[in-house]
């Protein structure tokens, strides 16, 4: 099973556009848009998770995070400055290289590993990310059993992804592609995982998905957390 | 190893030191560079100018611990009074006992004492006054100041607070508009025989604005307001011009003894006025706050007012994100405070132009139209209630800093 769930195109796809990562208007810029979002919603979950002061600096201090699809580092950076041991996995080497360099040059001690995830051997962490990845996956449950082997007792497992509906279809593949707010090719809706199916595929990985929260976009707040799941969802998990 | 803050803020003035004391008190790091010595920033004679500090900028002071220290200094407006040049048709903002008062005035020289020991006092600042920025850096992964000396400070965010003519937005190539008013401000501090009740005036002429700002009794029990008087720049030179003593007969004859008898308290001294707004506020790794993000005509007295709400607004974007592990330079946060910002200057911006130009028209009918307009305000509470909550600092989408949290 040495590609279980590597999609090879899917990896030259994300690396060729690894140089231009971390240009916020370049061809990520949505994915920089998404972030102060996505970062909002962990860093509410980790305070209920290990009950810790919402205002608190540095609230991983001692913790361990391994983000997976980790590309050039945009989440695992922020885990770090969170007071995280972060190790980033990525399927493109490009962008292996490209999240070293970078973590580097903001002087960010982190590991960054490219390959199959079960192949790594990276261990157990206290924190799970895999944050628009599990839609990538060849094969979402074995993805799934992967992440939860990799999870420490006690740990949180946080996801996120887009979720398969008709607006999802119209504004992330049809809109946004040809807009070019998304680099074409990004997103293959027919990939694209609903609430339920994730709960099943968390459940048979022996985990305990909670209620899943919205990502919507409005002209007056951008991107923001709501309670319309239609377009991109995230989720916590715990083992079950 | 050099010594990266989160902050590299450039001008140490009111602005520049209340955004480092209120960045510490979130945590947050910094570097303030001035080019002035603080010694010569406060000695008495430096700047003898008030400021009307709104009760938003109030709460701010109060919030980052500032509270005691000021409160003594400080003379409370409790109502506004507008005229047009002492025609009948006044307006007075006056709230209800209940309510938040409308500002309080200090001294320029007493926010900078209390700023500069607080300073000296705080770990996360690094002071560096007096000193010259020889080079600016900023790229990728943080900023730098090349100082004349030879050190280089590095941090995550360059701030730039160096007033209006900011030397860091020109190299930056932040564009800029600029209107000029052609206007000359007179300051004076003024004492005067009857008592102000804690009254500030605005008085309205063609020739420009004419405000009196309540100011704490002096020493010898006199009563004392500041003078801002505003004149057009092609007569400034005869104003300058004028002796003391003529001067004062000046002032008098457009206060229509409203104080009684008065004398001048201190030197006259006379400011050109501008204005500029510039809806770029931020680029890589920079951020502009106060007067080199917007200039005000002073009339409203909302300037320093406006400069605080954007050291409210930059401290809470800057917190918020460090609390999700962002860098402070991230370009995410910067969108958001330059979003959050040019709403808000550009409302309080316009509404000062306005005010000038209505104001500025010589003539009867334009002076009939402003009394009934004036007569109109005072008549609409929702009306007079917002001209009340923008002389607060209260309206809007209020920095968490610039709140009452004390309650």
């Amino acid at each position: 099973m040495a590609n279980a769930t590597i999609r090879p195109d899917e990896a030259d796809h994300f690396g060729r556009l690894a140089q231009d990562w971390w240009d916020p208007r370049g061809a990520s810029a949505m994915l920089h848009r998404l972030n102060p979002v996505r970062l909002a919603f962990l860093r509410d979950a980790l305070d209920a998770h290990w009950h810790l002061d919402p205002q608190g600096g540095r609230p991983l201090a001692g913790k361990s995070a391994l983000d997976v699809g980790c590309g050039a580092g945009l989440l695992a950076e922020p885990l770090a400055r969170l007071g995280a041991a972060v190790t980033g996995v990525d399927a493109a080497p490009e962008n292996i290289a490209v999240a070293t360099a970078h973590a580097r040059g903001g002087g960010l001690d982190i590991r960054y590993r490219h390959g199959e995830l079960a192949a790594l051997g990276l261990g157990q962490f206290d924190l799970v990310c895999a944050m628009e990845v599990i839609e990538h996956v060849a094969d979402t449950q074995s993805f799934a059993n992967q992440l939860a082997d990799c999870l420490a007792p006690g740990g949180l497992m946080v996801l996120s992804t887009p979720n398969r509906t008709p607006a999802s279809r119209l504004v992330m593949v049809g809109l946004a592609e040809r807009l070019g707010a998304i680099p074409a090719g990004t997103h293959d809706w027919d990939a694209f995982i609903t609430p339920d199916e994730l709960d099943d595929i968390l459940g048979a990985a022996g985990l305990c998905m909670s209620a899943p929260v919205g990502i919507a976009f409005s002209p007056g707040k951008g991107l923001h957390l709501s309670a319309d799941l239609s377009l991109n969802y995230l989720v916590t998990a715990v083992r079950a | 190893m050099t010594d990266k803050r989160d902050l590299l803020i450039l001008g140490g003035g009111l602005v520049g030191m209340t955004l480092a004391l209120a960045a510490a008190h979130r945590g947050l790091s910094s570097h303030v560079v001035d080019l002035a010595d603080p010694a010569e920033l406060t000695h008495a004679g430096f700047d003898g100018r008030a400021s009307a500090i709104s009760t938003a900028s109030w709460n701010l002071f109060s919030n980052i611990g500032l509270g005691p220290r000021l409160a003594p200094h400080g003379c409370p407006i409790d109502a506004i009074a507008v005229t047009d040049g002492m025609k009948p048709g006044r307006i007075d903002f006056r709230p209800e006992p209940n309510e938040a008062s409308l500002g309080r005035m200090f001294a320029n020289r007493e926010l900078r004492l209390a700023l500069f020991e607080a300073a000296k006092d705080e770990p996360l600042i690094a002071w560096h006054a007096p000193a010259q920025v020889v080079k600016r850096e900023r790229g990728e992964f943080g900023v730098s100041a090349l100082l004349a000396d030879g050190r280089r400070l590095a941090a995550a965010l360059m701030c730039a607070a160096e007033g209006r003519r900011s030397p860091t937005r020109d190299e930056a190539g932040l564009p800029l508009a600029h209107w000029d008013y052609r206007h000359r401000a007179m300051i004076a501090e003024l004492s005067h025989e009857k008592p102000h009740d804690n009254v500030a005036w605005e008085i309205f002429y063609p020739a420009g604005p004419f405000a009196l700002l309540p100011m704490l009794d002096g020493p010898g029990g006199s009563h004392r307001s500041a003078l801002v008087w505003t004149v057009a720049e092609k007569d400034a030179a005869g104003v300058l011009a004028l002796s003391d003593r003529a001067f004062v007969t000046e002032v008098e004859q457009r206060m229509h003894g409203i104080f009684g008898a008065i004398a001048l308290d201190s030197p006259r001294q006379s400011y050109p006025l501008g204005f500029q707004h510039t809806a770029k506020i931020t680029a890589q790794r920079l951020a502009l706050v106060g007067d080199a993000a917007h200039g005000m005509h002073p009339i409203a007295g909302q300037g320093l007012n406006l400069g605080l709400r954007d050291v409210g607004a930059l401290v809470e974007v800057l917190a918020d994100g460090a609390r999700i592990g962002l860098d402070p330079g991230d370009a995410q946060l910067l969108a958001r405070y330059e979003r959050w910002r040019n709403l808000d200057n550009f409302s309080v911006s316009f509404a000062t132009d306005s005010l000038t130009r209505l104001f500025g028209i010589p003539g009867r009918i334009p002076s009939a139209i402003r009394r009934f307009g004036m007569a109109g305000v005072q008549r609409i509470g929702p009306l007079k209630r917002w001209f009340m909550d923008e002389a607060r600092g209260i309206s809007g989408q209020v920095p968490e800093l610039l709140k009452n949290n004390a309650a």
